[in-house]
């Protein structure tokens, strides 16, 4: 294992971090030396290259051993890999998206993309980082980005509201994970997660352990949007541009999942009994706040902020399962989530413009008859949402419930399923809506134009929400080899 | 053509599927879409009429199997297969695809090639309810036909307008789609505990007694329950009148009955025999009741969809007698009433289309006096009344008879002579809705009209149904053989005492001897 270690230099450990900070930089550089009159669109395409090329450096890094570089701050192993390709393939998607929807006028264009692309850095490091400032860190490279991002619309009023709301209550919740790690260091001496496990056993005080770990939770559950953490986020989905809420409704989520699956099987395994039922707890209050909530909505990008609390909520079922299954489950389901979210998002981006001419369900009113493949792509993610077999959404949910029901919980299942049923009579709305024929005195839209780069955005997302439902045993193989990760730590709880 | 055996069905899913990407890659001009839709129909039409040809009645088992590993944990299989059960339900829908093609020719003017895409996947969907023997597989096409079913009704229902058709898809949706989750938390439960969703497997798991008993009647509750809506058993039947009202005539045809009868005699009285004869008697008690609250309803209904609607529930009711009566006889009545409910329903279907498509209405009190300018309208919807109402001759008939006299003699006299009433009612209700239309006064609507009678296209399909119900009443055998070796295991055969089995053989020849007399 060390000779391995010793083999494989740091740097090509973090070196997709360092791909799309050079990328980060050299869209910031090339924005000050470009005419301000110039379309910045080129450095939306050089985002776009970046974000590949770390795509793929990541996929290069399942052929070195997994271990751990600069002194124990990142590990790179199967499971880091399958995030950052996540995370990745959503930032590409979240680019070529703004790409072809971003005003041609808009000041600052420059800017978006080395944002995004900062984001990104903030995100995969995330989930490679097994040293709890590091996490920290990378936690407000990512989280920074997004709340400049979230407030991008400047001339609007909701716009800046949701960045504000945003950074304070971001800020807070950040706050409480430092605080976390402050009294995990006090605890046990050491801020590395994977030491963790070994010094609890002989922490000075085992309730300071217990604190800590409730403010790491609070701090990563709001970061995933799970209730009661979840207030901010519809508010802030609304005022944020669509092809930032299709990023930041996904990649800072799935980091974010990422980090809370490390932290609970990698850093405190032995605590499963105070944690498992926290997290059932918390599974339960997202599913059920989420969909009744968002049953109430008439704004779309409200009601679909509501309804990914309620896939949070799906998710953290999953960790109910045995064993490594659990984090295979979440793991899987986190990707078929975000293929789905991001697309749909994709779509109502495409179809309702940067400037959101159509905020309201009821907007959508006869969008398949105006524009058939908008129409048509919006119902098929909405019925992935929704759950409906041979769809991502679907085998997603199912692994996540036969997981658990495996680890002997049926009941979460069951309310799962039935919550789902609850969902689907609002996503439902929307499919009407799309469906219906336009009411006849509505004045007559003009028809939205796909792009090359949004239509490859929406290819994209269209193909994973597919490929992910009808073969899912690539990615469900990664997702199984990405889990054996915690097999050791794991094999600790009795 | 032996070679052909281990693909077919495989064939039967995927044809639809490929007519439906060709439809959306072809521009929309014109008939094309509808044409590539007929065309595929009746190519998967054939596909099905291979199975009967192919089929060995006299072998246990399931048929035509096909199976490989889809994903390999969770341990899913592409596992298809038929048996007589499922044999004449697969050919049915084949038969109705055509049908459905044809009945939307002249209606369906706008977006057509969305509307057959559609159109044919829910065809596969339904297919595959029937063939698939993994339970995963079985609930992926279960819960894939509630969409296409429910964005048609949203897109191309009767009153787009008033925003009645959408509101009619999300009852259908929500009605459908509520009760599937606990049929899916049982269905991974049982994997939980037996790491298998192969269907065999399962029974074999249940029979051998491996689970608790509270545990298999949760579970056989939750199937139920799923099941009985789609059905729709009296009391869940809250969504078929909207969609009767609203769906476009070749969904409707096609929306109730055979999915969710099959799915209770495979899933239901299939996986767990002993539950599902504890949940009897109310079964038994709902469709009775259900039959006499349909005929008794759809009497007093001033929209002739809304008398179809009750009607159905009514001929339905008859299926789940048969069913849960556990005999012999009851079973092959409930299979062989499921399939002419099909070709019935769909004729009626068809029949009261082309009313609505000449006349923009559905109440009763805008017609009368029709017969004469339209005679073969007037005769062909005479003839799928008496059908209906089981006239000997008739397919009805044969469905009817045995399921009451098997009621009758192996399960509760009383039960039986309710159903009884309601089979006359159900003639009153036809009957009184064949006057209103076509006899009596003319209407100011029928005075105006100008007197096409049904067109080339419309008799065609209509004829062809007839025949079929003529062809099934006259020689119910063809079916019954192969019905008979499905439902016996299926039933779980075993547990049908001897005297049962030996009543439902006599009955059959009762049946046949009553047919000879009727001749």
């Amino acid at each position: 294992m060390n000779t391995a270690l010793q083999s494989v230099p740091d740097i090509y450990r973090i070196l997709p971090e360092v791909i799309l900070t050079l990328t980060g930089v050299w869209i910031m550089l090339m924005d000050a030396a470009m005419k301000p009159s110039k379309s910045r669109r080129s450095l939306g395409w050089v985002g776009a290259f970046g974000v590949t090329a770390a795509l793929y450096a990541s996929l290069g890094q399942l052929s070195m051993p997994a271990g751990t570089a600069f002194f124990g701050t990142v590990q790179t192993d199967a499971f880091s890999v399958f995030f950052h390709v996540l995370i990745c393939g959503i930032v590409l998607i979240a680019l070529l998206l703004s790409l072809d929807t971003l005003p041609a006028d808009q000041h600052h264009r420059g800017e978006y993309f080395a944002l995004m692309v900062f984001g990104a850095v903030g995100m995969c490091l995330l989930t490679s980082a097994v040293e709890l400032l590091v996490v920290f860190i990378a936690l407000e490279i990512s989280s920074i980005s997004t709340y400049i991002l979230a407030g991008y619309r400047k001339n609007t009023g909701k716009g800046p509201e949701a960045a504000i709301k945003y950074f304070l209550l971001g800020s807070f919740a950040t706050g409480f994970l430092l605080y976390g790690v402050a009294m995990i260091f006090g605890a046990t001496g050491t801020t590395q997660i994977n030491d963790i496990a070994a010094l609890i056993p002989v922490a000075k005080s085992p309730s300071l352990v217990l604190i800590a770990f409730a403010l790491l939770m609070v701090g990563i559950l709001f970061k995933v949007s799970a209730a009661p953490f979840h207030v901010w986020t519809p508010d802030v989905y609304q005022g944020a541009p669509s092809p930032v809420v299709a990023l930041m409704s996904t990649a800072p989520k799935a980091a974010a999942f990422a980090l809370l699956i490390r932290i609970v099987y990698g850093g405190f395994p032995m605590l499963k009994p105070m944690w498992l039922p926290l997290l059932w707890a918390v599974a339960v209050l997202s599913m059920t706040v989420g969909n009744l909530a968002a049953l109430r909505q008439e704004n779309v990008k409200r009601m679909l902020a509501y309804s990914s609390i309620a896939h949070a909520g799906y998710l953290l079922a999953a960790f109910a399962g045995a064993g490594t299954s659990g984090i295979a489950a979440a793991a899987f389901y986190t990707a078929a989530y975000s293929a789905m979210n991001v697309g749909i998002f994709a779509v109502i981006t495409v179809a309702s413009g940067y400037d959101e001419k159509l905020p309201l369900i009821g907007d959508f009113r006869g969008l398949i008859h105006r524009a058939p493949l908008l129409g048509g792509l919006i119902l098929f993610f909405l019925i992935s949402l929704i759950g409906i077999p041979f769809t991502g959404g679907f085998f997603g949910k199912f692994l996540s419930f036969t997981t658990a029901s495996q680890g002997g919980a049926v009941w979460l299942p069951l309310i799962g399923l039935l919550n789902s049923g609850l969902a689907a009579a609002y996503y439902l709305k929307l499919v009407v809506s799309v469906a219906q024929t336009p009411a006849a005195n509505s004045p007559v839209a003009p028809k939205p134009q796909i792009g090359v780069a949004a239509g490859a955005a929406l290819a994209f997302a269209t193909i994973a929400t597919l490929v992910l439902g009808i073969a899912p045993s690539q990615v469900l193989g990664a997702a199984k080899a990405s889990a054996q990760t915690f097999a050791t730590s794991i094999s600790a709880i009795k | 053509m032996d070679s052909m055996n281990g693909i077919i069905l495989s064939l039967i899913l995927i044809a639809p599927l490929v007519g439906a990407a060709v439809i959306l890659l072809l521009p929309e001009k014109g008939k094309l879409p509808a044409i590539v839709a007929l065309i595929t129909s009746l190519f998967t039409f054939l596909c099905t009429l291979h199975l009967p040809a192919h089929f060995n009645s006299g072998a246990a088992g399931f048929q035509f199997v096909q199976e490989f590993t889809w994903i390999a944990s969770p341990d899913i299989h592409y596992h298809v297969g038929v048996d007589g059960l499922s044999l004449w339900l697969v050919v049915l829908t084949g038969l109705l695809a055509p049908i459905g093609v044809l009945a939307s020719w002249n209606s369906i003017k706008e977006r057509t090639k969305v509307y057959y895409a559609l159109f044919l996947v829910q065809q596969t969907a339904m297919l595959g309810v029937f063939v698939s023997l993994d339970l995963m597989l079985y609930y992926g096409f279960w819960e894939l036909s509630l969409v296409p079913m429910a964005i048609l009704i949203a897109m191309y229902g009767r009153n787009l307008t008033e925003n009645s058709s959408p509101k009619a898809a999300l009852r259908f949706f929500i009605y459908t789609f509520v009760p599937s989750a606990p049929l899916l938390v049982a269905i991974l439960w049982l994997y939980a505990k037996t790491g298998s969703f192969d269907f065999a497997t399962l029974q074999v798991a249940i029979g051998t007694h491996a689970f608790s008993t509270a545990a298999l009647c949760w579970l056989a509750f939750a199937f139920l329950v799923a099941f009985a809506v789609k059905v729709p058993v009296l009391g869940l039947h809250g969504w078929l009148p909207d969609v009767f009202s609203e769906a476009p005539v070749a969904m409707a045809m096609v929306v109730a009955g055979k999915l969710g009868l099959y799915s209770l005699i495979r899933f239901h009285v299939g996986l767990f025999p002993v539950q599902a004869r504890q949940a009897a008697p109310w079964m038994i008690a709902l469709a009775a009741i259900g039959i006499l609250y349909g005929a008794c309803l759809a009497l007093v209904q001033k929209d002739f969809w809304r008398v179809l609607a009750y009607g159905t529930i009514a001929s339905l009711s008859f299926c789940t007698l048969g069913i849960y009566g556990f005999t012999l006889a009851g079973f092959d009545g409930a299979v062989l009433q499921t399939i002419n409910e099909g070709v019935i329903g769909a004729a009626l279907f068809v029949l009261l289309g082309a009313l609505y498509e000449r006349f923009g209405t559905s109440t009763i009190a805008n017609y009368g006096g029709l017969a004469k300018k339209t005679p073969a309208l007037a005769n062909l919807f005479v003839i799928t009344g008496l059908a209906l109402v089981g006239l000997p001759l008739f397919n009805g008939f044969v469905g009817e008879f045995l399921v009451l006299s098997s009621t009758f003699t192996g399960v509760s006299k009383g039960w039986a002579a309710a159903a009884t009433i309601g089979v006359i009612l159900s003639a009153a209700y036809l009957l009184s809705l064949v006057q209103k239309i076509f006899y009596g006064p003319e209407s100011q609507a029928v005075i105006a009209y100008p007197g096409k009678d049904l067109g080339f296209r419309e008799q065609l399909v209509l004829w062809y149904l007839a025949l079929i119900m003529l062809g099934i009443g006259i020689c119910p055998n063809i079916l019954l053989n192969g019905i008979e070796s499905g439902v016996q295991q299926s039933a779980g055969y075993p547990t049908l005492s001897e005297q049962m089995k030996s009543n439902a053989s006599s009955f059959v020849v009762i049946a046949q001897e009553v047919r000879k007399g009727g001749k």
